[in-house]
C-alpha cells in the first residue's frame, strides 16, 4: 500500500518536473528539473522490480545531465536565467497536437482489453536480464555495442576541427597553413 | 501501480517531450524533450515487464536499448551542435535549415 502510494507520488513528480522543464526560464533550472524527472522515471523502474536497470538509469541520468549542463552553460545565452527569455516557436499548435496524442493515448490504455500476465517475476530479475543478454537476445547486445562503438567514432568525427590531410592534402605536401599547435607535420 | 498508471506516466512523458521538440528553438532544449520522450519509453517497457510478461527479459532487454538510446541521441546531438556550431555559429533549429531550400 505505501510502496503503490510512493510509485504514484513519484510518477506525478516526473510529469510534473517533466512539464517545469519547459516553463522554467533559467537553463540551468530545466536541466534540474528533467534530471528530477528522469530520477522519478527510474523509480519508478526499481518500484517494478527492476532493481539494476533503475540503478542503471539514476548513474547515466545524473552523468548525462551533468554534461548536459556543461553543453547548455557553451551554447546557451541564458545559463542562468539572469535575463529571462523564451526561444519558442508554435506554442500553440504544439500544445494543441500534444493534448489531443495524449488523450488518444490515454484512451487506448483504459480501453484496450490488456492480457493477463504470463508468468511470475522470477527471483532475481538481474541474474534473467544477464542469462538473455549472454544468450538468446545476444544479438541485441552486439548491436548496442557496435552503435555505441559508431557513436564514439561519428561523434569524435563531427565534433574535431579538419586534421592534418584538411589542412596539408591527402600527401600531406600542399599549402603551409600552421597546424592548431606545436609538433604538427611541417610545423 | 497498475499497469494503466505507468502506461498514462508514460503517455504524459511522451507528450510532454514532444511538445518541447515542437516548441523549443534552442537545439540543447529540443534534445531535453527527447531526452523525456525516451524517459516515457523507459516507463513503459519497465511496466509492460512488470505486468504482462515479467517471465521473460524481453521488457528489461527494451529499457535497456532505451537507455543507451538516450546516451547515444545525447552524444551526437552535442557533436552535430558542435559542428553546426563551428561552421556557421548556429545553435537555434530555425537558423539550421539548409536542407529546407
Amino acid at each position: 500500500m505505501l510502496s503503490a502510494v510512493v510509485l504514484h507520488a513519484l510518477a506525478a513528480l516526473a510529469v510534473a518536473s517533466g512539464v517545469l522543464v519547459f516553463v522554467v526560464d533559467s537553463m540551468a533550472r530545466a536541466t534540474f528539473s528533467l534530471l528530477t524527472s528522469l530520477l522519478c522515471v527510474a523509480g519508478v523502474v526499481i518500484g517494478l522490480g527492476l532493481d539494476y536497470l533503475g540503478v542503471v538509469t539514476v548513474l547515466m541520468m545524473t552523468i548525462e545531465m551533468a554534461v548536459m549542463a556543461v553543453f547548455m552553460i557553451m551554447y546557451m545565452m541564458n545559463p542562468a536565467g539572469l535575463m529571462p527569455m523564451t526561444m519558442v516557436h508554435n506554442t500553440r499548435g504544439s500544445a494543441v497536437l500534444c493534448g489531443l496524442l495524449f488523450v488518444l493515448l490515454v484512451t487506448g490504455v483504459l480501453l484496450i482489453p490488456w492480457p493477463e500476465p504470463r508468468g511470475r517475476p522470477p527471483r532475481d530479475a538481474t541474474r534473467e536480464l544477464g542469462m538473455s543478454l549472454m544468450g538468446p537476445q545476444m544479438l541485441t547486445m552486439m548491436t548496442l555495442g557496435m552503435a555505441l562503438f559508431a557513436t564514439i567514432v561519428s561523434g569524435v568525427v563531427l565534433a574535431v576541427r579538419g586534421g592534418r590531410y584538411d589542412r596539408r592534402g591527402d600527401g600531406l605536401d600542399a599549402g603551409r597553413e600552421p597546424g592548431p599547435s606545436r609538433g604538427d607535420v611541417g610545423g | 501501480m497498475s499497469l494503466q498508471a505507468v502506461m498514462v506516466l508514460a503517455a504524459a512523458l511522451l507528450c510532454t517531450g514532444l511538445f518541447g521538440v515542437l516548441t523549443q528553438q534552442s537545439v540543447v532544449m529540443l534534445m531535453m524533450g527527447l531526452e523525456l520522450m525516451l524517459g516515457g519509453v523507459v516507463a513503459t517497457a519497465a511496466g509492460t515487464w512488470h505486468h504482462l510478461a515479467p517471465d521473460r527479459a524481453d521488457g528489461q532487454v527494451i529499457v535497456l536499448v532505451a537507455v543507451t538510446a538516450m546516451a547515444l541521441e545525447m552524444a551526437i546531438g552535442f557533436a552535430v551542435v558542435t559542428a553546426l556550431f563551428r561552421e556557421r555559429e548556429v545553435d537555434v533549429t530555425d537558423r539550421a535549415a539548409e536542407l529546407k531550400e
